[in-house]
């Protein structure tokens, strides 16, 4: 058996592939979160609900309208983008110039209540979502069975993230965002409509995590739980990305996944803090995050 | 063009501007001077509406601004340059450039701005905060003569420049005006004003003092010197 620092290889490479997954939906989720952040400067505690929302969207829509996974991959976060839309519409927008503390209450209680609603509904035990036909299976790699939906899950986030990116980098809207995250009301005094745009933004934070919510149906248990179980994990992962940082909050999101992958594997004891002791380490030595603009 | 009429703002519990009035005719280069202090950005601001809480009367070409959001002022056609330059730090030259939103027909296409400016063409994919002052200051003006904005308000365009790039701003806004822009300008370096101006008015503690044309200062110079108290 070959091992590597005394582990066993498939060890290694079963917690890898693990690590990469996990690292998928830390990317995925803390992209949205640091481009709110980024423009509103609000620390969207909401992320995790939204997430789970887009999991019981696509149940919903698979066992309530029988549409299947692949249409729900691009209704689910367009529906709980519109539901994060009004939300920023009707509460978070009366918070603006106020000292972020307000935001992160808000949503934290936006939280609080849609989680308790989805326990209310469905109870805290799991839906079952199968995995889509065509996913099933798994690809034989050589030195591995891969299983093809864990596969198609970092494809996947990996795509929406170099999408995400690029369109901030290199397109006009982009540049315009970026500009309004620096002076947004100059930005305004230009002809840009700001609050729409915020409105819009925030939308697009939250279908990302819807987007991963759907990802994380057949996975993961689709269950009220699943997304406070991984928000705290994503604000260690912008903090030390850089809070704003987009690229920052990608690679540091897979980095840190493979990070804890590893850690199960070599100390599994850590395994559920290595990435908090990551964070108190960045945070001393390079307080703005590893991306992150002092 | 441009009408204020009993224009007072608020900074908080501050009362900034007290009652400011005055006008700018339609392709006239028209400067607000006065010392530090005076009101004059916090005016050119508050027509723009970026000063949240004002009041009076702004009208511009006939249509009262004063209760817009500075998106829709900007749409009716007045372009901001402000104090600060207002580059942004995040994006290349020709992002800054385009950023502003196109408001009406007849702004200066791309062609027309790099012969105006043409080391904006030299550095178009730089980064827009590693341009120098002077260049930068040119950017923020290329900006909104792109926009087809017909009222320009530039706030101290030559605030910390050497005496060589002011010289190449003045002819710029000489060049401006004769495309058929209208200019109102905020400056302290009343010499610069001087030469461009065809009105100055005098502010001192948010209040509009007094007004002068090009032909009353040519024929009584110490008028301006008497006001700024230099």
């Amino acid at each position: 058996m070959i091992t590597i620092f005394g582990k066993p290889l498939m060890l290694l490479y079963g917690q890898l592939v693990l690590g990469l997954i996990n690292g998928a939906f830390y990317a995925l989720l803390s992209l949205g979160l640091a481009v709110i952040f980024g423009l509103m400067n609000i620390v969207n505690f909401a992320h995790g609900a939204l997430f789970m929302l887009g999991a019981f969207v696509a149940w919903a829509l698979l066992n309530w309208l029988g549409i299947d996974y692949w249409a729900a991959l691009l209704l689910a976060p367009v529906i709980v983008g519109a539901f994060g839309m009004a939300l920023e519409r009707t509460l978070i927008r009366r918070l603006y110039g106020l000292d972020n503390l307000y935001g992160f209450l808000l949503t934290l209680g936006c939280a609080l209540i849609i989680e308790g609603l989805a326990r209310n509904s469905f109870g805290s035990s799991g839906l079952r979502y199968t995995i889509p036909e065509g996913l099933r299976g798994s690809i034989d790699l050589g030195f591995m069975m891969l299983p093809a939906y864990r596969a198609w899950v970092v494809v996947a986030a990996a795509a929406m993230c170099l999408l995400t990116w690029l369109v901030i980098e290199k397109t006009r809207i982009g540049a315009t965002l970026r500009a309004a995250t620096e002076n947004a009301p100059l930005v305004q005094a230009f002809g840009v409509n700001v609050p729409r745009l915020i409105t819009l933004t925030y939308g697009a934070g939250v279908a990302l995590a819807a987007f991963a919510g759907v990802l994380a149906a057949p996975i993961y248990s689709v269950n009220p739980n699943m997304g406070s179980n991984l928000v705290i994990i994503v604000f260690a992962v912008v903090v030390i990305g850089g809070m704003g940082s987009i690229l920052g909050s990608i690679v540091t999101g897979f980095a840190l996944g493979i990070l804890e992958g590893l850690a199960k594997v070599y100390y599994p004891q850590g395994s559920a803090t290595v990435i908090f002791v990551a964070m108190a380490i960045v945070l001393l030595v390079r307080p703005a995050g590893l991306f992150g603009k002092a | 063009m441009l009408e204020v009429s009993g224009l007072n703002a608020w900074y908080g519990e501050s009362h900034v501007l007290h009652g400011v009035a005055f006008e700018v005719q339609e392709g006239e280069v028209v400067t607000l001077l006065g010392r530090n202090g005076a009101g004059k950005s916090t005016t050119m601001k508050s027509i723009m509406g970026l000063v949240p809480r004002r009041a009076g009367s702004v009208r511009y070409c006939h249509r009262e601004t004063i209760a817009l959001r500075p998106d829709l002022i900007a749409r009716a056609g007045i372009g901001f340059c402000p104090e600060d330059r207002g580059i942004f730090a995040g994006l290349s030259v020709i992002e800054n450039l385009m950023l502003p939103a196109v408001v009406a027909p007849g702004g200066l296409d791309l062609a027309t701005i790099y012969r105006l400016f043409p080391n904006l063409a030299e550095t178009a994919r730089r980064q827009a905060t590693k341009l120098s002052g002077g260049e930068q200051k040119m950017l923020a003006i290329a900006r909104i003569l792109r926009t087809g904005a017909r009222l320009l308000l530039l706030d101290e365009p030559t605030a910390g420049l050497a005496p060589v790039i002011v010289q190449q701003i003045a002819g710029t806004i000489r060049e401006i005006r004769a495309h058929g822009f209208t200019v109102l300008l905020v400056e302290q370096n009343f010499r610069f004003a001087e030469a461009l101006a065809d009105r100055h008015y005098v502010m001192e503690d948010g209040h509009v003092l007094d007004m002068i044309s090009k032909a009353e200062l040519a024929a009584n110079p110490g008028r301006l010197h008497d006001y700024l108290g230099i």
